[in-house]
């Protein structure tokens, strides 16, 4: 029997993953039928999971974001947390993580937050294998500036700045960072939590660079553009869309709208992270 | 406290590292690098990290980062890095990072040219960033200035939770002279107020009888929340004026009403003096040294050096020129600080002495404009 209560949510602490929250920021500002929510849902219980196994301190995760609607997330969590500029959270994250090493680095951004304006910093985060966890949210569109075009916007879509539809082909940022010795690249997505929670709770439990694409829905926003403004619709289409792949290779991995997307575990290695480098030293060639 | 013979950019180094810097990030730029080279070196030894980021913008993020994570941090840079720092630098305004960012300056607009001093940059130093707000500007005119104000910026920055601009130029950068250097226990070191309450009442912005707010960082239990959008004392986003106007006096009143910790200036002469120059930086010590060739020859002239340029204690530059019949501001550049000064000592003749030179306006370069108006 479902148990429903009338009592405003925020008053108490109800479910066992609200101590990881702030009651009274939520609810959230994010639209019905986002991914975000499944997003945080999954890294809440990921992060619960690895604190239960005393292989991560509440009080040494740092979430850290940029801007955009999935950089808000920093509202809501119960750990120190970091809203900073838009594209620059990896940059703040790498100097949080190397003046103290003892904490857990969390960024979570947009694809335009992380792979457009802060791109730069992601290659040199993979390039430095940077101790920190980034979790991109890929809706394939700028949802909180009201619908321009995106990295990894599809080729030839209407958004509100390629009226004419996108010239633009969207950017595989598995393919990018797979120029990089980092140590986890996967792809999962907001339809599959289940698989999205494993990758997560797996990456909280290494070292080094560890990036995950979550390929989420944004039915407000991208899926007005697309004709598709019911979350169940978007939903379902995304479904349509996505497979998942036991072991994929780089050659699975672009961002195709059209001939669908790939999930699964890209990259795994157990490379020295930066900080034990800079820390611990490297032999002088 | 040993005597040496270095010069600027080393002074700059070796004070931050006496200061307590644990955290230095930041990109190679002529006439900056060789401050990030000596903490490469150097640092490591004592306890801290040097970080080459790709990028200023990047340096600036991960500077505010670590300070957050709990280390007294700093960046260094010239003209074209410092504009790509300017966002950074209002970020770290808003969420009141403690960081010190060494600012050489180099001949502009745009890479002008890296290896050739000018002062164009003190308005960009002040007001870089946008939105409303007043950070600490100290400027160097010698090597021993350049490591005893790096000192002090660091000490203003971890007193005031904001960030400081320590603005040199390629002049004093690469300036040799003898200097004395001290150690940590011979000057005055300030590190940052922790709060005193248990974690469920402290909010990170709100301030003291000091109008300064303790600083809990992360890993401490505090679940501290660092927001670059308008917020309360807790951290939290608001968008109505009463919030926006507390948040903006926060700011500038920590600074304003600390002004006698954060205004420093030397005079020479001054006293019952007709004619003062006012100065800073490298230009100053050309102005001393026309002084000095005008009283040889009785003009009864003096020097107001400004080692702070923002914000300015007006009450002092009125009162130090309070007695002079005319006031000179010689600057590297098309005449900025003379603005500040007109405005300050309305009732007076201000004359400008602009001269832009690569190297350094000459003494006889200031007293060939001056004498026209002694």
């Amino acid at each position: 029997m479902a148990v429903v209560s009338k009592e405003k949510v925020g008053a108490k602490p109800i479910h066992p993953l609200d101590r990881f929250l702030r009651l009274d920021r939520i609810p959230t500002l994010w639209c019905p039928g986002c991914g975000l929510g499944v997003i945080l849902g999954t890294l809440l219980r990921a992060i619960s999971r690895r604190v239960e196994e005393r292989k991560l301190r509440p009080d040494r995760v740092v979430f850290v974001t940029g801007i955009g609607c999935t950089a808000r997330t920093t509202f809501y969590v119960g750990f120190d947390g970091a809203h900073t500029l838009h594209g620059r959270a990896i940059a703040f994250a790498t100097g949080a993580k190397l003046a103290n090493p003892e904490l857990e680095l969390i960024v979570l951004g947009g694809d335009g937050d992380i792979a457009g304006i802060g791109g730069n910093h992601l290659i040199h985060a993979a390039r430095r294998n940077m101790d920190l966890l980034v979790i991109m949210n890929t809706n394939f569109i700028y949802a909180m500036t009201g619908g321009q075009a995106a990295p990894t916007t599809p080729e030839g879509l209407y958004t509100t700045t390629t009226p004419r539809g996108n010239p633009e082909k969207p950017v595989n940022v598995i393919r990018l960072l797979s120029a990089f010795d980092v140590n986890y690249v996967a792809r999962a997505s907001t339809i599959y939590p289940h698989l999205l929670e494993q990758y997560l709770y797996k990456a909280l439990g290494m070292k080094g660079f560890r990036f995950i694409e979550v390929v989420s829905t944004c039915p407000e926003v991208f899926g007005r553009h697309i004709g598709m403004r019911s979350p169940t619709a978007l939903y379902s289409e995304l479904k349509k869309r996505i497979r998942v792949k036991a072991k994929p290779g780089i050659e699975d991995s672009a961002l195709d709208w059209s001939r669908g997307i790939v999930l699964g575990e890209y990259i795994e290695n157990d490379y020295p992270g930066y900080t034990e480098l800079m820390f611990r030293g490297v032999e002088r060639k | 406290m040993r005597r040496v013979y270095a010069r600027g950019n080393e002074a700059i180094a070796e004070a931050a590292i006496t200061a307590g810097l644990k955290f230095y990030a930041g990109y190679p730029i002529t006439p900056t690098s060789d401050i990030m080279e000596y903490l490469a070196e150097r640092l490591p030894d004592r306890g801290g990290l040097m970080v080459q980021f790709e990028d200023e913008i990047a340096s600036i993020n991960a500077a505010i980062g670590a300070s957050w994570a709990g280390a007294k941090s700093m960046t260094a840079t010239s003209g074209p890095g410092f504009s790509l720092m300017v966002e950074g630098i209002g970020f770290a305004v808003i969420t009141e990072t403690p960081l010190v960012i060494a600012y050489v300056m180099r001949a502009g607009p745009s890479t002008g040219i890296p290896t050739k001093s000018t002062q164009a940059d003190l308005l960009q130093a002040r007001f870089g960033a946008h939105g409303d707000y007043i950070i600490p500007v100290y400027a160097p005119s010698s090597v021993q200035e350049a490591f005893d104000l790096t000192i002090k910026a660091f000490n203003t920055a971890e007193k005031l939770r904001t960030p400081v601009i320590l603005l040199s130029d390629a002049v004093i950068a690469h300036l040799w002279e003898t200097a004395v250097f001290r150690e940590p226990s011979e000057v005055e070191i300030v590190s940052r107020k922790k709060p005193k309450t248990r974690p469920e009442y402290y909010k990170p912005y709100e301030p003291e009888e000091d109008y300064v707010a303790p600083m809990a960082c992360f890993g401490e239990g505090y679940k501290v929340i660092v927001e670059s959008l308008t917020h309360d004392e807790k951290g939290y986003y608001r968008q109505d004026t009463p919030t926006q106007r507390r948040m903006i006096e926060r700011l500038t009143k920590k600074v304003l009403y600390n002004i006698d910790y954060v205004f420093e200036y030397d005079t020479y002469y001054t006293e019952y003096a007709d004619y003062i120059f006012v100065s800073f930086g490298s230009s100053a010590r050309s102005v001393l040294s026309a002084v000095r060739e005008l009283r040889r020859k009785g003009v009864k002239a003096g020097l107001l050096k400004l080692k702070t340029l923002w914000p300015l204690d007006e009450d002092r530059v009125r009162n130090v020129c309070r007695r002079a019949k005319r006031v000179f501001v010689v600057e590297n550049n098309i005449g900025k600080l003379v603005w500040d000064v007109e405005r300050i000592l309305r009732d007076k003749e201000v004359f400008s002495i602009s001269i832009i030179d690569l190297d350094l306006p000459t003494p006889d370069e200031v007293l060939e404009v001056a004498m026209e108006w002694l």
